[in-house]
């Protein structure tokens, strides 16, 4: 049995709801992102939103960019993040206050920016077909490693060299005032 | 609605303002790396966005997400390692008690 192109009851195609899903998850996560108070959930929403982010890039016909951005995203980066946040943890709690004193100026500057970009993505004409394509992947993979091998093969290089970098940067040095061991 | 470029690039520009407010109004350092977190993936979006309904950009549109995602993870290496540096020697990682530079 196949399954109709739109809702039966609602009349909307499968992939509108999916993208209206996905995107209010999206948004809703993003905003617990940036105000909740507990930096812990901060990460935890953060996975959520980039998870709801690879929805969509199904929808737009990119499975592999959905599959590496939970690998990477997910997998890699968010743990990264939430490792940093229980190592930087201080003992006393969250801080008093989440927001620096400008925080209402940045709200004001964000709404205002967004206005401005929604108005000149809707006014300006973007040319292309009013269809989506999925990518195959294929063809990414043919211009990947035949027209783009050497940015990739730059961009491994400069994967090491953040991971060295940051091994350095945060290896233990023990300083003269910490040689009793660790507080 | 999921047929016209708009619908995209207009979540994408929601979602890199709210990262925008997230950058300039936490205090938290990790908090603004996560925020630089969500803008980067809202441009990733709509670069997507733009190569799948773009035909000549299709194949080209995917290697920049991909190539952009791996500068990310970097970025990210990078800047909590700095910030956790930075936590060892202050015992904060709230980034205006960081003012050694102007005293």
């Amino acid at each position: 049995m196949a399954i109709p192109d739109t809702i039966p009851i609602l009349g909307v195609s499968w992939n509108d709801a999916l993208f209206v899903i996905f995107a209010g998850i999206l948004l809703g996560a993003g905003l617990l992102v940036v105000t909740m108070r507990d930096i812990i959930r901060c990460g935890l929403a953060m996975i959520v939103c980039f998870g709801a982010l690879a929805g969509i890039y199904v929808i737009l016909g990119a499975p592999l960019i959905a599959g590496a951005q939970v690998l990477v995203y997910i997998g890699a980066i968010s743990v990264l993040v939430l490792f940093a946040i229980m190592l930087t943890q201080s003992k006393s709690g969250p801080a008093r206050l989440v927001f620096q004193t400008q925080a209402v100026p940045s709200a004001i500057a964000a709404i205002i920016l967004a206005v401005i970009l929604a108005l000149a993505i809707s006014s300006t004409d973007w040319g292309g077909a009013a269809v989506r394509v999925a990518t195959a992947t294929s063809d990414l993979a043919k211009v990947l490693f035949k027209d783009y091998v050497l940015p990739f093969e730059v961009v491994s290089v400069l994967l090491l060299a953040a991971v060295i970098g940051g091994v350095y940067l945060a290896k233990r040095e023990l300083g003269p005032d910490e040689e009793t061991g660790p507080r | 609605m999921t047929n016209s470029l708009d619908s995209y690039l207009i979540l994408s520009a929601l979602l890199f303002c709210i990262g925008t407010f997230g950058f300039l109004a936490r205090r938290n350092a990790i908090s603004m790396l996560m925020s630089i977190e969500l803008m980067l993936n809202a441009v990733n979006l709509s670069i997507v966005a733009f190569g799948a309904f773009n035909p000549a950009l299709r194949p080209q549109a995917s290697v920049i997400a991909l190539i952009v995602m791996a500068v990310a993870a970097g970025e990210a290496t990078v800047g909590l390692a700095i910030v956790i540096a930075i936590f060892r020697n202050r015992r904060t990682p709230l980034v205006d008690e960081y003012d050694a530079m102007r005293q």
